[in-house]
């Protein structure tokens, strides 16, 4: 039973991208509350730097050398991004601007040089390679498991440790970072480590999706949950289920159109928040409506 | 020298000089509105949003015609800004989320739309990948006519618009009570962000055309304090970083323009950042250097002249240590320097004892005036 799960393609395939998309969901929560949606935007261009970089000095394309770098080069971008803010010269959203491309594009001429020597290039940055992560796989237990699955399947768990352990110091660091900080929770602290496991789940997911479709899996699927739902472990849950579906819909959508997996799994995310746009139960644009002409009659009558 | 001059004949040299001077104009012009408004990261979202619209620019014309690639590029773009605004007015969602949602989501519709096209096997499209990471090379002089009648419109509508659009700038209240269709002119400047996005996504390509809009406003922002300065300099700034990294990606072969055209607008910013004048980090740093010393100098008077008052005598030698121990730190440099300007002198108390110091006429009466002036302040 699991052994013709592992050998079978779009197994592997889906249950990848449903693990990327869980991943990102758990991080993307937070990011999306506290509204820094966009460092996941500067992030995931920037560690293509790291990813060139670690490769260069130990020769590692993936494993954990590769998060370790990936979690540093996030934590520089965001660092490198309050320190230009700081200066006054600029304002916040004009440095994050600055920052990441400045980064990205050290990483992709880095790419341009060593390009015969490296398996990374432009496309990979841009697209992933989720239709063939069943290529690269590693024995364990006596099953050929994909390299990417375990690697996926290691930051799902450790994010889901993560979230579960600080539920209760992340809630209050998100809502209420004032009184976070007056309790001893070190809100900036813990943002920092949040940021850090983003920085290593798009490392992870790198290989998979690629550095720009990663975005939509960080900000998307708990944009279209925090429009069903008011309570914060429940965005957490539809976030990922959101995330869990558009893996199996993109995947379909995908084979039958012959394109790109990620791409359509990362369109379907799109699709799920349009749904939740519109008939979202209280937030949706068709409640909306509807308690509109409500009150229109009441006071009519 | 010949060599130069055969450079700067050269056709491809000439075409890549002249579109990466033109992207530097308009992408220059429309980003100081995009900084000034802090909604640089539109264009980010923007750009992003133009890979469906190449696409199916290119399904459309069935080749890559420039013209249609621009066109659906614009569009797309102008749909993601629609969509991001449905979401952050309509919503609960902040606007970075919907900045975010827009930027992923249009790219992901772009990937899609980008691997069918590879399905189809249509030779022609190779030359689609250089829209993302830019490829000067691949410029002709009909593309340069396409991009140069963009810019055009864009400035003539800047110039056209030139009030409407500085007032919504500065003061969106104010203006929306003289009756300014605020949210039109606002959405009219996000639409002209689109088009500067669009005139250089050949050069700069998709993924990093959000970096020439902000870099070369922020850069002349550090220089200058007028709108007006501001655009004219930040079109400049936009012509010598689009200009130099153009030219050097079109001579290294392999090296993608992109990254080259953002590092030289990005190298801008950080030399402005530093250097300009008022602004710059390192004459403010120097001016707080300044002020703290001469705030060291003054403490110095002003204790030896309290305790020479103490002492009821004017020539009242100070041991050095003692101001040492008084002040938290050595003040044998301050001394020096204050002994330079004429306003302490070195004495001899007791031979066998330390340094001493005693005011000068002038050191006294420079510290009556600073005790003076300090307390009118305290009044």
């Amino acid at each position: 039973m699991l052994a013709a799960f592992f050998d079978s393609i779009p197994a592997m395939i889906i249950a990848t991208g449903a693990l990327v998309g869980i991943a990102a969901s758990l991080v993307g929560t937070f990011l999306v509350l506290r509204g820094s949606s966009l460092l996941s935007d500067a992030i995931s261009h920037s560690i293509v730097l790291g990813i060139v970089v670690v490769w260069m000095l130990t020769g590692a394309q993936s494993g954990p050398v590769q998060l370790v770098g990936a979690a540093l080069t996030g934590l520089l971008t965001v660092f490198l991004t309050e320190l230009l803010a700081a200066t006054g010269r600029v304002k916040n959203d004009a440095a994050i601007g600055l920052v990441f491309p400045v980064l990205f594009s050290i990483g992709v001429l880095l790419l341009n040089v060593y390009a015969r020597d490296v398996h990374i290039d432009q496309h990979t940055v841009l697209l992933g390679e989720i239709g063939f992560v069943w290529l690269d796989t590693v024995s364990l237990g006596g099953y050929e498991v994909p390299q990417s699955l375990l690697s996926m399947g290691a930051m799902a768990a450790l994010n889901l440790v993560f979230v579960t352990l600080l539920f209760k110091e992340l809630k209050l660091a998100t809502f209420d970072r004032a009184l976070a900080a007056a309790l001893g929770f070190m809100p900036g602290l813990l943002f920092y480590a949040l940021l850090a496991l983003t920085s290593a789940t798009a490392v992870a997911a790198f290989d998979a999706v690629g550095a720009i479709l990663f975005i939509a899996f960080v900000i998307v699927p708990p944009s279209a949950a925090y429009l069903i739902t008011d309570r914060l472990w429940l965005m957490l849950l539809f976030a990922s289920l959101i995330a869990v579906l558009s893996s199996f819909a993109g995947y379909g959508a995908a084979v039958l159109l012959d394109v790109s997996i990620g791409g359509m799994m990362a369109t379907m995310t799109g699709l799920f928040l349009v749904l939740a746009f519109l008939f979202g139960p209280r937030y949706g644009l068709i409640a909306q409506g509807l308690r509109r002409r409500r009150a229109a009659l009441a006071q009519a009558v | 020298m010949s060599g130069l001059l055969a450079f700067l004949s050269d056709y491809t040299i000439q075409n890549v000089a002249l579109g990466a001077a033109i992207l530097g104009v308009i992408s220059g012009v429309l980003g100081c509105f995009a900084v000034l408004r802090q909604q640089s990261l539109l264009g980010d979202t923007l750009s992003h949003a133009a890979l469906p619209g190449i696409c199916l620019g290119f399904i459309f014309a069935g080749t890559r015609e420039l013209s249609a690639i621009l066109a659906g590029a614009l569009l797309t773009g102008i749909l993601a800004a629609l969509f991001m605004l449905a979401l952050s007015r309509r919503t609960r969602l902040k606007t970075d989320a919907a900045l975010g949602i827009s930027l992923s989501v249009f790219f992901a519709i772009g990937i899609v739309l980008l691997t069918y096209i590879q399905g189809t096997g249509n030779a022609a499209q190779g030359g689609l990948d250089t829209f993302l990471f830019g490829q000067a090379a691949a410029i002709l002089r009909s593309d340069i006519y396409v991009m140069g009648t963009i810019t055009l419109i864009g400035l003539g509508l800047v110039l056209a618009f030139w009030k409407e659009f500085k007032l919504v700038t500065f003061d969106p209240g104010f203006a929306g009570s003289l009756g300014m269709p605020v949210t039109v002119v606002e959405t009219a400047l996000t639409l002209l962000i689109a088009l500067a996005v669009v005139v250089g996504l050949q050069m700069v390509g998709v993924v990093l055309m959000a970096a020439m809009v902000i870099a070369p406003a922020a850069a002349a922002r550090q220089w200058v304090r007028s709108l007006e300065a501001m655009v004219i300099l930040s079109a400049l700034m936009g012509i010598i970083a689009g200009v130099s990294g153009a030219l050097v990606s079109a001579l290294a072969t392999g090296l993608a323009t992109g990254p080259l055209v953002v590092l030289a607008a990005s190298a801008l910013v950080l030399v402005s950042i530093f250097l300009a004048p008022e602004r710059g980090l390192l004459w403010s740093g120097l001016r707080r250097w300044r002020a703290e010393r001469h705030l060291r100098g003054r403490q110095v008077l002003a204790t030896m002249y309290e305790l020479a008052a103490a002492h009821d005598n004017p020539a009242y030698p100070a041991e050095q240590s003692m101001l040492d121990a008084y002040h938290g730190l050595g003040t044998g440099k301050v001394l020096h320097r204050l002994q330079g300007r004429g306003l302490v002198r070195r004495t001899t108390h007791m031979p066998q004892e330390g340094i001493h110091w005693e005011l000068t006429e002038d050191g006294r009466h420079e510290a009556r005036r600073s005790l003076a002036a300090l307390g009118k302040d305290e009044s």
